[in-house]
């Protein structure tokens, strides 16, 4: 598929990416100024207008709230609208389309995405209060559920239901240790294999140790503008943005009429097919939610690219491998890279970008031209879709 | 401490108050006031039975702040017999938890669900246990 140039494509003219981590050390505006110190330099001479925050927990972890203005005024961007989008961990890729939707209206012509948020400020069993807000305060939280119990109950019920052996999982959390063994800015970046899976410790079973991504600082920014408006001769091969889409569920997983469908994710990945005028088959390559594996199995399937039931198997066979069919994770996904909760969706398409301008270094799937990247919030209650595309004339 | 928060949900958290929708007898828990099923209005209160089946389960290790002091604890999705599927713990289990299973039948009970706050605010509500059988 050969995409020309239009003067109304969305592009990617700049990525940012820091290493995901424990970043004692930084606060919450300056990890976030590193990220878009670099997705400016990537950019050339660009001057956003508008900046996009994606964040989901410096409320309740920061005490910190307008990080719009926060980061505009500690950026050098005194002045420039500002705002956060809050999607729990869907927050970038809902930021990414907030900013798609502003370059479309041709309000503004150059936008900036930055996802952000500083883990590493509480202890554990804070974070845990603060990472379950992302379901229902009242019907969930309040009985001591946690996220990694509540993908443990969407997991118990899969494997019940399809009669799952206890490794079934194992591929996913392999896939991505080995993909992050490439990535410089993985949090992981050492290969394992099955035997080590099998001997992880239970977190909730049946999730274990290495079913759930770690949990970090880390930020990532996106400089987005319209093909009409980008002077330059880019120093990169042009990358526009396909399709941008968002849908939701019930915020509650005990409110799902099938326990074992995404349909947030199906419905928002549906639409961007449709808008991109493709079909799942003609994705190349995949950065979806792996915050647990069973969401990983779970988005397969909701995206069209296993039959219900059937998705863990793509990982099993080696589909979702580099060299496989639908390669997913590519730069270690939140289990190797690390996930930083409302930024991640912004790493997912700035990982998408370099593989699609071919420069993602050990991890490149070679000659790719089109691919997708979804986040989800909480158990999948958001879903933001985005299909990437290079163009080809660039 | 958030005191109105915890009062107003009373009569959910000690009986299991949902809604039923008059348009198409759908029952609704957590009352949620426009019907999932028919999108009409669905305001008038029904009491559960508190009966149901274990839909799906785990156990917590690493709980949150606020439950600190249960841990380790059982929580499970329970399929009520009218319908609704809800989230709670589940107690007054084996010491080894070896009894749960997916299906089994189970109860409702009021329990201590956390204390709220410095103040030392009890919050009651809803657990399940597995089924006694009465005579």
């Amino acid at each position: 598929m050969i995409t020309k140039s239009n003067p109304d494509d969305i592009l990617i003219a700049g990525i940012g990416i820091t290493p995901v981590g424990e970043h004692w050390s930084k606060q919450l505006r300056s990890l976030a100024l590193e990220a878009i110190s670099a997705a400016r330099r990537d950019a050339g001479e660009l001057v956003p207008e508008a900046i996009y925050v994606a964040n989901s927990l410096a409320p309740v972890l920061s005490s910190q709230t307008q990080l719009g203005a926060l980061i505009a005024d500690f950026a050098g961007l005194r002045g420039v609208e500002a705002y956060t989008i809050q999607a729990a961990e869907a927050s970038g890729g809902a930021a990414v389309r907030q900013a798609y939707l502003a370059l479309q209206s041709r309000q503004i012509d150059v936008a900036l995405v930055v996802g952000v948020e500083k883990i590493s400020e509480r202890p554990s069993a804070e974070l845990e209060d603060a990472l379950v807000m992302s379901g229902d305060a009242d019907y969930e939280a309040i009985h001591g559920v946690t996220t990694a119990a509540q993908a443990a109950l969407v997991m118990q019920r899969y494997m019940h239901e399809f009669d799952l052996p206890e490794d079934a999982f194992a591929g996913f959390c392999v896939n991505a240790h080995a993909n992050g063994a490439n990535n410089p800015l993985a949090m992981f970046q050492r290969a394992i294999d099955e035997k080590k899976y099998a001997k992880a410790p239970m977190l909730c079973p049946p999730v274990n140790m290495f079913d759930a991504a770690p949990i970090a600082d880390g930020a990532a920014a996106l400089l987005l503008t319209r093909a009409g408006v980008f002077p330059q001769t880019p120093a990169h091969a042009q990358v526009r943005i396909a399709a941008s889409s968002q849908a939701t569920s019930t915020l509650a997983l005990h409110d799902r009429p099938d326990l074992l469908s995404l349909s947030a994710a199906s419905d928002s990945a549906n639409k961007a097919y449709r808008l991109a005028d493709i079909q799942a088959k003609d994705i190349e390559v995949f950065e979806l939610h792996d915050r647990f594996s069973i969401f990983a199995a779970l988005s397969l399937e909701a995206c069209g690219f296993a039959e219900r039931g059937e998705g863990w198997k793509l990982a099993q066979d080696g589909s979702i491998r580099p060299e496989g069919s639908i390669p997913i994770c590519t730069f270690g996904g939140s289990k190797a890279r690390g996930d930083s909760s409302g930024a991640t969706g912004v790493y997912q398409i700035a990982e998408l970008c370099l593989q699609l301008q071919g420069r993602a270094g050990g991890n490149q799937i070679p000659n790719v031209r089109t691919g997708m990247a979804q986040c989800l919030g909480g158990t999948g209650a958001t879903a933001a879709t985005h299909i990437l595309q290079r163009v080809d004339d660039s | 401490m958030q005191l109105p928060r915890h009062w107003r949900l009373n009569k959910q958290r000690y009986a299991l108050e949902g809604e039923i929708c008059t348009h198409c007898q759908a029952k609704i828990f957590p009352p949620r006031d426009i019907c999932p099923d028919c999108g009409e209005a669905a305001n008038t209160p029904l009491a559960f039975s508190g009966r149901g089946q274990v839909y799906s389960f785990t156990k917590v290790n690493q709980p949150p702040a606020s439950h600190e002091e249960q841990a380790p604890y059982t929580v499970a999705l329970i399929k009520l017999d009218e319908g609704p599927t809800v989230t709670a713990q589940l107690t007054d289990l084996d010491e080894d938890q070896q009894s749960v299973e997916i299906g089994i039948p189970v109860e409702m009970v009021t329990r201590k669900l956390y204390s709220d706050g410095d103040l030392g605010l009890l919050i009651y509500g809803y657990k399940f246990r597995p089924l006694i059988e009465h005579a």
